[in-house]
């Protein structure tokens, strides 16, 4: 796939679409709309890392934040300056209070700890299915919110975790946004991504094939994992203060909902499915706070944006259960060569 | 000593009373549609808004309790029919994420006409009232002794309800095979929706005895109980009444053990515990206690 002139090409305008867009989009736009584009890369990171088990494998994940979070507070302890770690943290261990790590290495740390932290929680959990991996993985999401809550020499327990560098820049998000387009779509498009896809169709099918589906489940839960944790130290450097409960069930919902309306089974699809919603969210939360239109004046109702996109995401699962892409991926016409068997037709179905 | 054993056991059957409730309704949509319902907690929500409100404009506790039950049996009516009815027979994933749109759109529904904050629940002075037993080392409350009454009360209601209707015969049989019972003549929509009625009216009895204890409502409160529910109809053997039961007290008991006999550092890690127990459920008794020979793995 590399080796084809036209994706190199298709690689090198993305490249410098993303230079110029994260160079340029500082000097031309408000601070509101960087933000903006920030968060939607941001979010990019983190809904393809979940795709990988959730859409591809077919192990629908609720435990994904959990890592997020994990990797945000690991990250946040590392880079914290010295100075800061002596008020912040009276009680860390000796080992960890006397450096402090500069951005790029505290990300991989963080990324590397929680695909650890995957192959551990998943070698068991990865052998369900269906509800029970998701409830499975629930229990894991709400077992790393306790631990965060109360390990407090780590993390100050339930308050506010501050201090942390705010060096996310454009830069550095859609740095990542290409490392995890790359690596994700090397894998998706590879033999072993037809065997995760095979696994996630028909498992037992799959088995009797010969694919290892532990290990085909596994490896995705632990990939995704390591992106997830680099994308919550992402995070945890973009908003410099939050806490154990910036990563919980809204964030879940949020993710989930980007990607599903974007579509589980499409790299393009999930990155659609995160613009589509960042940018609706956007729109309806300044509604939400009340406007006026030809003298008529609309009270704030807080709450009401969520109840939109609450509904948008039951339509979609009505009459388009697959959203927006499908299984499809947007090629802008390159991969016709070797367009991908027509398997949109059968929808997978859970044993 | 004694007393205080006592004591841990009281709290141990008036928290699962209230887990076995909700876990019951759970277990009864789960049983029939294979469906985990995260929207249960919310309409536990409005079962304990609606006796709230009543409460407010003057109704006394009892008929606006009731009124409540029917307010969340009617909300559970109007989420089969509005959302679950059209993907009934999608994959699990769609019907999971449906449901969890659903909680969505309750909760901020919820906070769109309450606010977040949380309100009192007007609980009659009869029911507040405490008994104290030996100089006050044995205490418990009218509304401890109220709950745990009327989940038994409910429960044996229910078991009729399963054992000798029609109706709940035949719900039993579509959660035996919905297909054997559809081909022997059963209206599995008419169940189904029946199911769902049980269910949530279990629901809003929960809600409103939730809050009584708990002394307050709002528009999140539901979210704790379901999730404590989802691992007591899992340690129970999940989509079976019975279970639910059990499991139920099986996770009120091991709380209140490990609040009342555990040193501090280690209960402040309550719920890690309990979710532990969920995992390690889930890994090596899929079925639960009652079931052990469900297959639910790869």
């Amino acid at each position: 796939m590399i080796g084809d002139k036209r994706v190199l090409f298709a690689i090198l305008v993305a490249c410098l679409l993303a230079a110029v867009v994260s160079y340029g989009a500082p000097m031309v736009l408000s601070d509101y709309f960087v933000r903006i584009i920030l968060l939607i890369a941001l979010n990019g990171i983190l809904v393809l890392s979940l795709s990988l088990s959730n859409g591809f494998t077919g192990v629908f994940s609720l435990g994904h934040v959990g890592f997020i979070g994990a990797g945000a507070y690991v990250s946040g302890i590392l880079s914290l300056p010295v100075q800061q770690k002596m008020s912040l943290l009276p009680h860390l261990p000796a080992v960890l209070n006397w450096f402090s790590l500069p951005f790029l290495p505290a990300t991989i740390v963080a990324g590397l700890f929680t695909a650890l932290l995957a192959l551990i929680v998943g070698y068991p959990l990865m052998r369900l299915s269906g509800y029970f991996v998701s409830v499975a993985t629930m229990g894991f999401l709400i077992i790393v919110n306790v631990v965060l809550i109360n390990a407090s020499d780590f993390t100050r327990g339930a308050r506010t975790f501050t201090g942390v560098p705010l060096e996310t820049t454009l830069p550095w998000v859609f740095g990542w946004l290409g490392v995890t387009l790359f690596v994700l779509a090397g894998l998706v498009y590879s033999p072993f991504g037809l065997a995760m896809k095979a696994v996630r169709d028909d498992t037992i099918a799959a088995s009797a094939v010969g694919i290892g589906v532990l290990r085909a489940r596994l490896l995705a839960f632990v990939i995704g994992a390591f992106f997830a944790g680099a994308g919550g130290s992402l995070y945890a450097h973009y908003l410099g203060s939050f806490s154990p409960n910036t990563f919980y069930f809204a964030m879940t919902m949020n993710l989930i909902a980007m990607l599903v309306l974007g579509g589980m089974g499409s790299l393009s699809g999930a990155l659609i499915g995160v613009v589509c919603v960042s940018l609706l969210s956007e729109v309806l939360r300044s509604v939400e706070r009340g406007f006026t239109l030809g003298g008529i004046t609309v009270p704030a109702l807080f709450g009401a944006s969520q109840i939109v996109l609450g509904f948008i995401f039951i339509l979609i699962m009505i009459f388009r259960p697959k959203g927006i892409m499908g299984d499809r991926e947007l090629t802008f016409g390159f991969a016709k060569k070797s367009a991908s068997p027509k398997s949109t037709a059968t929808t997978p179905r859970e044993g | 000593m004694t007393e205080y054993i006592l004591q841990q056991i009281i709290n141990a059957i008036s928290l699962g009373s209230l887990y076995a409730l909700v876990a019951v309704g759970l277990s009864i949509v789960f049983g029939v549609l294979r469906l985990t319902n995260f929207a249960h907690g919310d309409v536990m929500m409005v079962g304990a808004f609606t006796t709230v409100l009543l409460i407010g404009l003057g109704v006394p506790f009892i008929p606006a309790m009731a009124c409540g039950i029917a307010g969340a049996a009617l909300a559970g009516f109007l989420i089969e029919r509005i959302a679950y009815r059209p993907i009934r027979n999608a994959p699990d994933v769609t019907r999971l994420l449906t449901s969890l749109a659903v909680t969505y759109i309750l909760e901020n529904m919820g906070i769109l006409l309450f606010t977040s904050s949380p309100r009192n629940f007007p609980l009659p002075d009869i029911l507040n009232s405490s008994w104290q037993l030996w100089d006050g080392a044995l205490t418990f409350t009218n509304i401890n002794l109220l709950t745990i009454a009327l989940t038994f009360v409910s429960l044996i209601g229910l078991g009729w309800f399963i054992t000798r209707t029609t109706v709940g015969l035949g719900m039993r049989a579509a959660a035996e095979d919905m297909s054997a019972a559809q081909l022997v003549g059963l209206d599995v929509n008419r169940l189904i929706v029946v199911a769902f009625i049980v269910a949530s009216a279990y629901a809003g009895l929960a809600g409103v005895l939730w809050a009584a204890q708990a002394g307050v409502v709002q528009p999140q409160m539901g979210f704790t109980p379901l999730l404590k529910a989802f691992v007591a109809a899992i340690i129970g053997g999940f989509g079976s009444i019975a279970g639910a039961l059990v499991g139920g007290y099986v996770l009120g008991a091991l709380e209140i053990f490990i609040v009342a006999f555990l040193p501090d550092s280690v209960s402040s890690y309550r719920d890690a515990i309990v979710f532990a127990v969920l995992i390690a459920f889930l890994l090596v008794r899929p079925g639960g206690l009652l079931k052990p020979n469900r297959e639910i793995k790869l």
